[in-house]
């Protein structure tokens, strides 16, 4: 283990915790700016952090263990992802861990985490937000398994390092029909995963169709700032992982200064492009019906499955 | 053109053909329907022409231009004209749900791939390694033959049915002769035709299109 490759990780870890506020900021922004409103703002997020920390973190009666401990499961899972997968330079000291297999199932991690803290309330609109999530994610993570495994079948092995150098040792492979049909049916998981519309509305805390936020609902103060923390920070690496794994250029493959100067800048170019691509995307939808997600999911699990079926006989 | 440019452009043409059969199971909209299946026409074309290309073959070329007037204008104008005289716009309840449907369309491409794995063992290359393809939207075509009610929708069905049969022939026999093309396609358009005219009689008769009402004997 290198000092160098200790200083990528650390740069790569402080950008995503740094930089996944902003992005949800920027996000809002462009939607506001669409939508015709002035908005609050790139930098509100951070600030509404800075004030959810002052405050006193209220427990209610009767919650134990698991309600306490669910931010920080959410929050330490998302950032060992933010420091093994490789979104700054793929020659970390970490590269044996980046596995696809187990980054998904430290995604998994976090939202059982946040699904159990639901349920520890007692409350109606917990146990309704969690009933609902771990349907989402039951449907969505086949599909970001058989993704995962198109990509990987390519180059022969899972480990997320490789398919990016893999990638960028051969950029024609972006335009294989394998490729493409991984990457829309990644796109549908990341947009179910990281709850953003038409799946779950961020923005609102209509008891009928809050899927996250009425997991969420009782908490207060520094837990609720480190929850807000960490679903931003989910958000970022799912958007991380969708550029780097279909769009790898530009990512370092030395950890020299100067190629992981650039490497950053890029990497948060490229994840604030997609995010404002996303969310006007956004303006222009409506939340579907709850009955209708599963044939987002289906579709969406089509679609892996083709590409990976496509990566054996059109290869 | 080289043998990986023609490789890469021929697994996207096919990886095209194979999407847009499925996204017809899944959209609702019929004229969302009939724009998928221009595109399908379209990437038909493009697979004559680049099949054209590879055997340096002019007849090859005509039949890539016979395929993209009849399967991109003619047919789709003609559904598109049904579907104006008609007014309803969605196939209102498929027997299958769409859910259902994508799953089985999933389990479809997977049977497609696996009996045709002795047909591709006869010749590998990378034109017959890629006829599951079309195979998988013959499957696809009668999964919608079979499963919609909506007069316009069986006639989409056996559309489909009948590209996935000509994506199949030009990528077993690497371009299919003008006559036998010219035949294939008539029959196509006289029987389109004939669907046509039998779907305005059944809305005249029954005010819908519904195959369903096509049960009962009536004098």
């Amino acid at each position: 283990m290198t000092a160098a490759g200790v200083v990528g990780v650390l740069v790569q870890v402080a950008l995503v915790v740094g930089g996944a506020p902003l992005l949800v900021g920027l996000m809002r922004q462009v939607r506001a700016v669409l939508e015709g409103r002035a908005g609050a703002g790139i930098g509100q997020p951070w600030r509404d952090l800075r004030k959810l920390m002052k405050k006193e973190a209220i427990r209610p009666e009767g919650t134990s263990w698991v309600f306490t401990s669910g931010p920080l499961v959410l929050f330490a899972s998302t950032l060992v992802i933010a420091a093994v997968a490789p979104f700054v330079s793929t020659a970390s000291p970490l590269d044996g861990v980046a596995d696809l297999f187990a980054v998904v199932s430290l995604l998994l991690l976090g939202t059982v985490a946040l699904t159990l803290a639901g349920l520890d309330t007692g409350t109606a609109f917990g146990g309704m937000g969690a009933s609902r999530e771990v349907t989402i994610a039951a449907l969505a993570e086949p599909t970001i398994l058989l993704a995962g495994f198109a990509l990987s079948a390519r180059v022969g092995s899972s480990n997320l390092a490789d398919i990016v150098a893999g990638t960028l040792a051969t950029p024609a492979q972006v335009l294989s029909p394998a490729t493409l049909l991984a990457a829309v049916a990644f796109a549908v998981v990341v947009i179910a995963e990281a709850g953003r519309l038409p799946v779950d509305n961020p923005a609102t805390h209509l008891e009928l169709t809050m899927i996250h936020e009425a997991m969420i609902l009782e908490y207060a103060g520094r837990d609720l700032a480190v929850v807000e923390l960490a679903s931003a920070m989910r958000l970022a690496v799912l958007l991380g992982l969708s550029v780097n794994l279909f769009v790898p250029w530009g990512v370092a493959t030395s950890s020299a200064p100067l190629a992981l100067l650039g490497a950053t800048a890029v990497f948060a170019l490229k994840v604030g492009l997609l995010g404002a691509v996303l969310a006007a995307f956004e303006v222009f939808i409506a939340k579907w019906r709850l009955f209708r997600v599963p044939e987002l999911l289906a579709g969406s699990f089509l679609f892996g499955l083709l590409a990976v079926s496509a990566s054996f006989f059109l290869a | 053109m080289s043998d990986v440019v023609f490789v890469q452009m021929l697994d996207l043409v096919c990886g095209g053909l194979l999407l847009s059969g499925v996204l017809m199971l899944w959209r609702r909209e019929l004229a969302a329907i009939v724009r998928l299946l221009i595109v399908q026409g379209v990437l038909l074309a493009a697979l004559a022409v680049l099949l054209g290309v590879r055997e340096q073959s002019v007849e090859l070329y005509l039949v890539a231009a016979g395929v993209l007037v009849l399967k991109a204008v003619v047919l789709p104008g003609v559904l598109h004209r049904v579907l104006r005289d008609s007014g309803d716009a969605r196939e209102a309840e498929p027997l299958v749900n769409v859910t259902s449907s994508l799953l089985a369309a999933a389990l479809l491409t997977l049977v497609a791939y696996a009996v045709s794995r002795p047909l591709v063992a006869l010749a590998p290359s990378a034109t017959t390694r890629a006829l599951p393809v079309g195979l998988a939207v013959v499957f696809l075509g009668f999964f919608v033959l079979v499963t919609r009610r909506h007069a316009l929708s069986q006639v989409v069905g056996f559309l489909l049915l009948d590209n996935g049969i000509a994506a199949t022939a030009f990528l077993a026999t690497s371009g299919v002769p003008l006559v036998v093309e010219l035949g294939g396609s008539l029959d196509l358009l006289l029987l389109v035709l004939v669907l046509q005219v039998l779907a305005a009689r059944m809305r005249l008769t029954f005010g819908r299109t519904d195959m369903d009402e096509l049960r009962e004997l009536r004098d």
